[in-house]
This record gives C-alpha cells, structure tokens and sequence, in this order.
C-alpha cells in the first residue's frame, strides 16, 4: 500500500505541489486525473524518487521510501515518450531492469518472452525500437517496466502519444494486463473517458492538491464541488433559485448549487419540462442536443435521435439524480 | 538541479590538468614579459611599439587575418548554399573534399603551396613571400569552417520563408539581403570569428610561405624564443597575440550562442532539391569548380611534384628518405620520425579522449552559468595557439619538477589543443541523450554508475572515437608546439619536414614526407566522415 502525505514541491518558489494526500491500495488501479499544470506528472515522479519534495511523506506498507534512491525503490514507472533505449533492441530493452538485479541469464530470457507474450508481442525480441510502430512502442515500454514485476506500477499519460482508436484498444488491454498480473498501479492522465475506463478509484489533482478521491461513479454521481464537476465533464450546473422554478427544490438552505447528469434529463413527448433546442450534434450513436431554458438555464443531454434546432422539447428531471453542494 | 558532490570531484581532474598544463604556462608568460630580469619593466613591450619591424609584424599579422577571413567568407558562402539547398550527382562525395583541408597538417599545406606557388611552381610564378601565396593557403585551410558553420544552419531555415518574401514582391537579391542574410548572421559571424582566429595565429603555413615581413605574431613569438633566445621579447608578443585571442574568443561566444538561439527553423529534414532553372545549373558548376580548384589543386600539385625528378616520375625522393646519409641530415630518419609521432599520438589520444570526456560529464551534468564557463575555459587552449603552449611549457615547467626534458610533454601538448575538439564532439551528443532515458534506466534499478555505463556510455561512445580521431590527427601534424620541445632524436614528421625545408636540395623529400603525413591524415578524416555519416539508427 502507498501512503503519500502532505506532499509538498516547488520549482523556483511555484509551489507545482501543495500539500497532497494520497492513498493506493494493493491490487488497486488508482487514476491520478487534473488538467495541465497541476501536478500530477509532478507527484508522480516524485513517487519514483526522481524528484525531491521539500515536505512530506512517501511511505510503501507503512515505511518511509524517501531515503531510498530511485533504483531501489522497486517502483516502475513508464514514461509518456516511452523513454526506450534507441541502442538497445526490444529484448534488450525488457531484459534491462532484470539485469540490473543481476539474474541469471536464462531466467531473464525467459521472463522476456513471459513478458512479451503478456503484452501481446511475441517474437519481437530481436526488432531494433526504431523499426516499431506508436502502438508496439506503448507496449514495450509496459513490458519493460512490468518485466522486474515492480510492487508498484508508475504510469504517466501512457496513451498520451497515441491516436483514438488505438488508445481505446490499450486501455483495455492494460487493464486487463493489470489484473492478470494483479499489479498496483497508480495511473497518470488529463483525459476524463480514460480514467473513467481502467480506473477502480480516481484522485482528482488541482493547483498541487488533491482534491477528490473516489470510485468513478462515486465521482460522477456525488462530484464534491463545481470544478471537479466540470473537470469531470458534468455541464448541467445550475443554481438552486433556477432549479427552484423548474419546481426542484434544493434539499438545504445551504446547498445553493445542483448539477443535473445528462442521463438525468429524460427527453420525451409528455414531459413535464419545455425548452427550445439550441444545438444538435451528432456524435456517433448518439446525439448532444443543447437545451435553452425560459428560465435562463442551458442543458446538454445525449438522445439516441436528432432534434432540429430552433424547434420545442418536453422532457423530465430524474432529481433523484441530481447532487448538491454549497456554492 | 543542484550540481553533486561527484561532478565537483570529477571537474577537479580536468582543472588540474589545464590549471598546471595551460593556465601555470601562461601566467608565467604574462609573468616574463613584465618582469624581465626579477624586475618589473615594460621595455619588452615598449620594444614591440617603438621597433618598426615589430610594429609591422603586428600590423600585418592583423590585416592578413581580416583579408583572409573576408575572402573566405565571400568564397564560402555560395558554397554553403548549394550543399544546403541542391541535390546533385557527387554532392556528398564535395562536401567530404571541402573538409581534407581543415583536417590537414598546416605544414603540410604550407608545403602544399609551395609546391603550387614557389619556386619550380607549375603555373610559372613564385609568390613565395607575399601575401598572394598566405591568403589563398588560408582559404584553402579555412573554407571548410564557413561552408560547415554556415551550412547547417542554412539547411535548417525553412525556405518557405523566402517563398513568403517573394510572394510579397522581393526579388531573389532582396530576399538574400533582407531574409536569407540576416537569418544567417550569427553563424557567418562565428564563423568569421573562426577563420580570423587561425589565420590570426597562423603558423606552419606563414613558416614555409612568408618571409620575414610577411609574417605573423605567432611565428616571430617562436623565432625570438629559439632563434635569439629573447624570452621576454616572446613573451611580451605572446602576451599581446593574448589579448588578441580573447577579444576573437569573446566575439565567437557571443555570435555562436546566438546561433542556438530562437529561429523559425524546421527539423533538418531534406530542403535540398535538383536544380531547375539553367542558370541554378551554372552557378552550381561554377561554385564546385571554384571548390575543385582551390581545394584539389594544391594536393594534386603536391603528390605530382613528389613523384616527379629530372628524369620524369619516380619514388627517389621516397627512397631518398630511407638513405641513412640523408636521414642524418635531418637527425632522424623518416621511419623513426614516424615511429615517434605515433609513439607521441597514442599518449596524446588517450589523454585527450580521457579529459575531454570528464570535461564533457562535468559540463553536461553542470546546468548553467558554472558549466558554461567551464566550457568556455576548456575551449582557450585551441584558440592560444600551439607555439604559445609549447613557449609556456619552455618557460614554465622548471618547477616544482623540471618537466621540459621528459617527453611527456610533447603528447600533453597536443591533448590540449585536442581537448576542445572532443569536447565539442561529445557534449552535444550527451546533451542529446535525453534526461529521460537516465531517468528510465534509474526506474529500472540502475544506479547512477550504471546509468552511465548502459546508457550514456554506448549513446556517447561514437562520438568520443570521433573525439578521439580529431585528436589522433591533431597530434599527428602538430608543429607549432612540438618543435619546442622535441629533441633532435624524438624529431616527428612535421619536425622531419621543416628540418628537410630547411636544408638546400631536400624540397623533394619535404615533399615527399608532407604526401606521407597527408595520406595518414587523410585515412583518419576518412574514419572521422564515416563515423558521422553513420550516425542513424535513432541516436
């Protein structure tokens, strides 16, 4: 189990991280998610032992790691640009953390194959890095930091450099590869479908802080604040006097603002709801049909067919779904 | 990043040696030329400025170098153009040929010339003596560093630019003027910088081509030291070249760390193209045949009049130079000459390539003001001039422990001119190892002993024999220096040539050495280009 506590770094007196919390249970595919420039690259790296944080701690299974150099903390890490050796072929490249831990030859050689197999790319051992293609590139790099079975597995934007539909084939892929090998994992991205996707439990970073951390749905459903419901990709924020008039009424004085998930808005001929339809996209499957309230309110929801701008919708509001907070 | 205790510890070895090897000699320099005879005077510099003779070695010594360095820029500089911007048959094959002569020993070109432009000259004159003869061997030497210097940069301005300038209505004249010129400046005037700085300081080429008048600084610093023995009028010159180096040294930082600076350039992917138009196909002949006479005449000339006696062409004067009465004429013979400089190279590669490479570490894992002034400091001894190291060491190293009779110093003067040259050879290249791949191996479990032998050390190995061939050649043709120290009987081929130019009758076999000296020079510039060229493979 990883404890990070009051994490704090700065970089020529810009704090990039401020005082973070963070727990990774074992087995666990824990999400660290925040917008650019919030420190998660930071935190990460910082896990690794390739930063240096002014105050706080790291700790694996309760003992501090903060004295351990980077090449004993038995972290791996894989890096956004793959890092791979350009003088080193494929089996070179898996085979290297094995060998720094000195095993003999012929258990190396097989792990690497162990290994490659895992990822897929069997017999690709004696292919020069500079010959793969993006995708291949993506898996050696995670068969070599997996190949000295790390107790804890660093990923840092591991699809970043990768197009979309290739990027959604991994991300399955790794998960699967993740609970095969039952590794504990602490994963990296800015992109929302991504962690949602691989993650059991995701950490919401801002300005170096964390400031949420729970299962994904959790996060969907009860998102703490506006921000994170925005970060998260919520647009249905909407204040408690406007929902009043829609007749959903806030459930505390304090509670002035209700976001409404768009699975929430249900469209149908006899809702109870009308608003004119601003926008119809359509977005393979289904369509973002954007809402113009009376009451000054705009709504994004999904339909399954397209409405023609300008014209009415009725539609209801599930407010069993709809989560509050102060301000 | 904070700079760790081992970096510190590993800088202490190269500052040593350049502390005790170059700064100790130089201070001595400056410490001889202002006091004398245990006494504090100037009359050694009030020499320099009241004796016309000296006053006009200083004065030309300058406005050669400047003529020098304008021609080979306006020379260089359509050179540089066509090898950036043209794809055409025997390009590659051009490109190699215009960097023999920068490679090649400056004795060895000033023997070159010679056999060209003095006497028995195959074009009928005799410039020996002029200035005619010095300016077009420092083209011939320098031209290389313009088409080099300038070139890479303009291989990387994105010519949409100047498409840009003539869509909005300038014409290919203004473009260069306006567009193409400015974007080239800082590296024309580090370049510029350069080629001043080695014809500023010439000294092999100036020894066989000029004369008494016609000659620079650098060689009148080695006359009055072993001719006249007059230490503090060599020093006092020695001093005043100096301070003419760091004002060129300074110039050069400043323009070349504007090269580096921010340019709309793109990635050196290909920009060259075929030549279109007939008139890009005439200037393009034209340039290649204005490279092909300046650059392969003087070689040609040189291995034809080696060959060629009275009675038409043979190897006499090969043979000439195994003849023991001829060999004692010039205190050695040509095979021991040779087995001494390559008893000198060795020592000299390996100190070079060893100190360069901690040099190199120390600078790249020192991140800003310490490690570029490192950098700078390291680069001094290539600007000081051979006859200035080899001077100081004379004057210098009596004490604590007399070291100017072992000859140990003859390949730690090399190393020290060789040290920039793997320096600058191996930095970029571990600057390009990106901090990335440390940190990878580091994940992995390397420590940082490992990160260095399984990463930097193969990624950087290329480099360093590319280093280290610099230096084998540098030591191989080094004069200036050497002839300071070396005895009669540790004579090395340049030393073995001058003694040969020296001598009445003995042209031939100079000759015949200075082809010998070359063709080794030549097999390593061969290895240097093929290193570089092979350098894919994602490094």
């Amino acid at each position: 189990m990883l404890e990070v506590s009051q994490l704090t770094i700065r970089f020529d007196g810009t704090p990039a991280l401020d005082g973070a919390d963070l727990t990774v249970e074992d087995r666990s595919i824990h999400v660290l998610m925040g917008p650019s420039g919030s420190g998660k690259s930071t935190m990460l790296r910082s896990i690794a032992g390739l930063e240096n944080p002014e105050i706080g701690e790291i700790a694996w299974n309760g003992r501090s790691v903060l004295g351990v150099p980077v090449h004993k903390r038995g972290f791996g890490l894989m890096f956004q640009d793959y890092a791979l050796f350009p003088h080193r072929n494929v089996a070179g490249n898996v085979a290297f953390g094995l060998r720094m831990q000195g095993l003999d030859p012929a258990i190396i050689h097989d792990r690497v194959d162990e290994v490659l197999e895992l990822v897929g790319l069997p017999g690709y051992g004696d292919r020069s890095v500079g010959t793969l293609s993006g995708g291949e590139r993506q898996r050696i790099a995670l068969a070599r930091t997996l190949a000295p079975r790390p107790r804890l597995v660093l990923l840092d934007e591991p699809l970043g450099a990768l197009d979309r539909s290739l990027r959604e084939h991994l991300l399955v892929e790794m998960r699967s590869i993740f609970t095969q090998v039952e590794a504990t994992v602490l994963y990296v991205t800015h992109d929302r479908e991504e962690a949602f996707t691989i993650a059991d439990r995701v950490a919401i970073i801002r300005d170096g802080r964390i400031v949420a951390d729970d299962t994904p749905e959790g996060l969907w459903h009860r998102p703490p604040d506006g921000w994170i419901a925005r970060f998260i990709g919520l647009e249905n924020l909407c204040a408690a006097s406007t929902l009043a008039e829609l007749a959903v009424p806030s459930p505390s004085v304090a509670t002035t603002t209700g976001v409404i998930p768009p699975e929430a808005i249900l469209l149908s001929p006899t809702g109870s709801q009308t608003a004119t339809v601003t926008g119809s996209f359509f977005r393979g499957g289904l369509y973002r049909i954007e809402l113009d309230l009376d009451a000054g309110l705009s709504l994004i929801t999904w339909s399954p067919v397209g409405i023609e701008p300008g014209t009415f919708a009725r539609f209801d509001v599930d407010t069993t779904r709809i989560s509050w907070f102060e301000g | 990043m904070r700079t760790r205790p081992w970096v510190l510890l590993l800088a202490l070895v190269p500052a040593a040696f350049l502390g005790y090897f170059f700064v100790y000699p130089l201070v001595t320099i400056l410490y001889t030329g202002l006091v004398p005879n245990g006494q504090f005077a100037t009359s050694a510099f009030a020499e320099i400025v009241t004796d016309p003779t000296m006053r006009s070695i200083a004065w030309f010594t300058l406005w050669q170098a400047l003529l020098s360095t304008v021609l080979t820029v306006i020379l260089g500089l359509p050179a540089a153009y066509i090898f950036a911007r043209y794809r055409f048959p025997g390009r590659s094959l051009f490109r190699s040929l215009t960097l023999i002569p920068f490679v090649l020993p400056t004795l060895v070109v000033g023997v070159a010339f010679l056999a060209v432009l003095g006497p028995g000259s195959p074009f009928g004159v005799d410039l020996r003596g002029t200035i005619w003869a010095i300016l077009i061997a420092h083209v011939f030497y320098n031209l290389a560093i313009v088409i080099r210097g300038v070139g890479v940069l303009w291989e990387q301005i994105d010519p949409h630019i100047e498409d840009a300038a003539r869509s909005l209505g300038a014409g290919r004249w203004r473009v260069f003027r306006e567009v193409t010129l400015p974007l080239l400046r800082p590296a024309i005037l580090s370049s510029a910088a350069l080629v001043f700085l080695f014809s500023f300081t010439s000294f092999g080429v100036i020894l066989v081509l000029g004369d008494l008048h016609h000659t620079t600084l650098e060689v009148e610093i080695w006359r009055q030291a072993t001719a006249f023995l007059r230490l503090d009028l060599a020093s006092a010159l020695a001093v005043l070249q100096l301070v003419g180096v760091t004002v060129i040294l300074l110039i050069y930082g400043k323009t070349s760390r504007r090269t580096a600076g921010e340019l709309p350039l793109r990635p050196p992917t290909e920009v060259a193209r075929r030549p279109q138009t007939v008139g890009e196909r005439l200037f393009i002949t034209a340039t290649l045949g204005m490279l092909g006479l300046i650059v392969v005449t003087p070689i040609v000339v040189l291995v034809a009049r080696s060959l060629s006696t009275p009675t038409g062409l043979s190897l006499t004067h090969y043979a000439n130079l195994f003849d023991p009465p001829r060999a004692s004429a010039i205190f050695v013979s040509p095979l021991d000459a040779i087995g001494n400089t390559l008893r000198f190279a060795i020592p000299a590669v390996v100190i070079a390539a060893g100190i360069g490479l901690m040099a190199g570490v120390v600078i790249v894992s020192t991140r800003g003001r310490g490690g570029r002034i490192f950098d700078t400091v390291l680069m001094l001894p290539l600007g000081t001039s051979a006859v200035t190291i080899g001077f100081g060491f004379l004057v210098a190293l009596d004490q604590p422990i007399d070291l100017r009779a072992s000859l140990i110093l003859i390949p730690i003067a090399h190393a020290l001119v060789a040290i920039p040259f793997v320096i600058r050879s191996t930095v970029p290249v571990m600057e390009s190892v990106q901090r990335r791949l440390r940190e990878a191996a580091a994940v992995l479990g390397a420590s940082p002993r490992q990160v260095w032998r399984e990463v930097d050390l193969p990624l950087v190995s290329r480099a360093l024999a590319v280093g280290a061939l610099f230096a084998f050649a540098i030591s191989i043709g080094e004069f200036g220096a050497t002839s300071f120290i070396a005895r009669p009987a540790t004579a090395t081929i340049p030393v073995a040539i001058f003694r040969l130019l020296g001598r009445p009758g003995t042209f031939g076999e100079a000759m015949a050495m200075a082809v010998l000296l070359m063709a080794i020079t030549g097999i390593a510039a061969m290895g240097i280009e093929s290193m570089r060229g092979s350098r894919s493979g994602g490094v």
